[in-house]
Parts: C-alpha cells; structure tokens; sequence
C-alpha cells in the first residue's frame, strides 16, 4: 500500500507538470508572434497534455477509486495540485515563455529518460513515448535562447530578463526532498552549453522559491485553473 | 438473411453472423486485417492505419492499437473508425486494446505507406532513420525530387509532420518526421 501511495504521487506530480505547462502552452494559440511560433506551441502544448493524460491515467488507476484522468485534471482544486512553480509561470513575452520552457524541457528529458528504464512498466512505457516528444520540445527552445540571446540587443535583453525570472524556480527541480538531486549535474551541463553558444552568463543565484510539490502554488495557478476547469465545472458531464 | 439485412446502412456488403462464427482463427484475423487495410488515417487519408503502422498486432478477440504522439487527437477518431468497421462487418464483439509499449515509430510505417506518403505530397521518413530523430538531412522535395529544401518550421499542421521548402520548384511540402 505504501509503495502504490508513493506510485500515486509520483504519476500525479509528473502528471500535473506536463498538463499545466500544456494548458499554459495553449494561451499562445493565435498570439505567438509568427505562424510557425503558433504551430510549435500548439504541438508541444498537445505532446505535454497527452503525456498529462496518460500520467493522471495512471495515477487513476493505481488509487483504484473510479477517478480517471479528466476526473484528477478538472475536479481537483488548486491546493491538491503538485505540479512545480515553474510550469504555472505566466507566459510574460516570448522570451519568458522560451526560458521557461528551455529549463523545463531539459530537465523532463532526462527525468523521462530514467523513467523509462523505471521498474513499473506503465511508468516506464508513458516514459519511452514521452522522451521521444521532448528531445523535439528542448532542442527547438535550446535554439530559441541562441537566437534570441545572439540576436539583437532587444531580443538579447528579453532573454536574459525571461531567465532571470524563471531562475527563481529551477532549484524546486532537484530538491533533495520531492525533486530529483540525482539530474542535476546533467541538467547544469546542457543549460551551460546552449547559453555559452547564446553568449549569455547564467543567472545570478537566487534564493530557490519551493512549495509547488506540496500544494503550495502562486497565485496564478488558479487564474490558469479557472479558465481550464470552467466547463466541467459548471456543466458536469458534459461531452461533445 | 435476404441481401438487404446483409448490409450496413451505407450499402456495404455485411458478414451474415453465422459466416462468422464459422470462421476459423486464422481466418478471423485475416478477415479483421483485411477491414483494417481499409480504415484511412484521419489526418493522412492517403494511408491506412495498417500502412502506418498504429495496428500492432490482430488477435482472435482482439485488435491491438498504439497511439503515435501522445497527445494526438487522431487517436480518439482511430480508436472510433475500427470500432465502426469491425461492427459494420460483424464482429461487435471483438475488443480493441491500447498499448503504450514499445513507442510507435516511424520505422514501422510499410513500404507501401511510404510510397502512398510521397504520392499524397508528403516526403515521407527514411527508413530506419528514426533513432536519429532530429535529423540534419535535406528532405527530398516529393514533387520534383530535389534535395535541395529547407524546413521552415520543425512542427507543422500535424504532430507527426514537419513543413519544408523546396528551393527548386518553390513548393512548401509536409515532412513526415522522424521519430
């Protein structure tokens, strides 16, 4: 029982992670700035909210109480959440939303590459599938931060502006408690790499901001709760 | 049975059930793959969801089904499409099974889905190619053949393709990507 409650947190959090930063994603739609720029976010928006499903699937099924993965994603409320701070961040301008997905994408490749040599074999499957999408998702926001880093100084100053933000929650990653300590050697090399092909310096240490894997989020998780959970919420059952 | 209950509602010719049930195993799973062949993928009408290898395996009872992306909403329409056909031929009672493991891949599209892909204007996967997935390679331009293209954009109108340019005959086209 014990073993299948960690099993529960853990889909639920890697669960949460892909669905939150899917829905966040999907605000660009029609508002990114060239077409392209659109069919990237939408395509990564839907790869992380199919990776969300599955994982919430999962984390269904272990609980063994008839909730499926619409069930954990539009009638949990925001304390039960346990998504990290990160992937509730407000998009801010396009550099902010690149940063915040260069961090994160890198770092959910290679959780979901150990996860795919995971013991669970449903775990391990949804990781196999999942990895495959996020080297698509990292390597075009790694070449983003060059662009926009080696760009113009407009662009160049927007870049660091939008990782010095998103800085703040890149400890909640690897905490020794609910993170994973173990990626984050890794995880600093390949950060290093692409920002010394930007030519820009990492951000200064900040004191890391944690609480997203215990419930406690900032405030725009909500707002971000509101618009995703409306429907279901007001018109339960409702199908297409 | 007279010839009108043996069809579906869209005139197709319908499988009288005792023919079914007279069917040995082989034969079921033939017949099934047969229907399968038929099922178009509902992004890519050009190839069947055989051709692109979603179908993994057929089963006396069941037809078993791997998605290709995730979160590709293709799926959902596939899982309802074989449904359709293997009731409309008769066999309500076979079920269809979802598994994850291991990930679909582009190496499993045929030959033949491959030849349909360039047919349709869609350069399709080299073969084999998927565990470099973020290739470097130029596409080849399925309209004049040319290998001299660019990809404008690595996530195009589909999860599974990709747009490219080809710089001889101006063209843009959708690449399968590899994966």
């Amino acid at each position: 029982m014990a073993e299948e409650n960690i099993l529960f947190h853990h889909a639920i959090r890697l669960g949460d992670d892909a669905l939150i930063l899917g829905q966040r994603l999907s605000e660009w739609g029609g508002h990114a700035p060239m077409l392209e720029l659109d069919l990237a976010f939408a395509n990564i928006a839907l790869d992380l909210l199919g990776q969300g499903t599955l994982f919430l699937g999962l984390a269904g099924e272990i609980e063994g109480e008839g909730r499926d993965a619409d069930a954990l994603a539009f009638h949990r409320d925001v304390l039960d959440f346990r998504n990290c701070l990160l992937v509730e961040q407000p998009n801010g301008d396009f550099a902010q939303t690149i940063a915040r997905q260069f961090l994160f994408s890198n770092w959910q490749e290679l959780l979901m590459g150990e996860i795919a040599a995971a013991p669970e074999p449903r775990l391990a499957a949804i990781g196999q599938k999942a990895v495959k999408e996020i080297a698509y998702h990292a390597r075009f926001a790694s070449e983003w931060v060059v662009r926009l880093g080696d760009g113009t100084d407009e662009s160049r100053a927007r870049m660091i502006a939008g990782l010095d933000w998103m800085w703040r929650f890149v400890d909640e990653l690897f905490d020794a408690k609910d993170g994973t300590p173990s990626l984050r050697g890794e995880w600093d090399a390949r950060i290093a790499r692409t920002l010394r092909e930007a030519g820009l310096e990492q951000p200064k240490p900040r004191r890391g901001v944690l609480g997203g894997r215990v419930g406690h989020h900032s405030e725009h998780l909500g707002h971000l709760l509101c618009a995703m959970q409306f429907l279901p919420r007001t018109y339960p059952g409702a199908v297409w | 049975m007279t010839l009108r209950q043996a069809q579906g509602e869209d005139g197709a010719e319908r499988e009288p059930k005792h023919l079914i049930l007279s069917l040995s195993k082989d034969e079921i799973e033939q017949r099934v793959l047969e229907i399968l062949r038929r099922i178009p993928d509902p992004e890519i009408p050009c190839v069947s969801v055989v051709d692109l290898g979603i179908v993994r395996a057929v089963r006396e009872d069941a037809v078993v089904v791997t998605p290709t992306y995730t979160g590709c909403p293709a799926t959902v329409a596939i899982a309802r499409d074989i449904r359709k056909a293997l009731d409309d031929a008769g066999f309500a009672a076979m079920r269809i099974e979802t598994v994850l493991s291991p990930p679909w891949t582009t190496d499993w599209i045929s030959d033949e889905g491959r030849e349909k892909l360039h047919g349709w204007g869609i350069a399709p996967p080299p073969k084999g190619a998927a565990r470099h997935s973020l290739h470097e390679e130029p596409a080849q331009c399925p309209r004049c053949g040319s290998m001299h293209t660019d990809e404008i954009s690595r996530f195009g109108s589909t999860p599974c393709k990709a747009l490219h340019r080809c710089l001889d005959c101006s063209e843009p086209f959708d690449r399968f990507k590899c994966h």
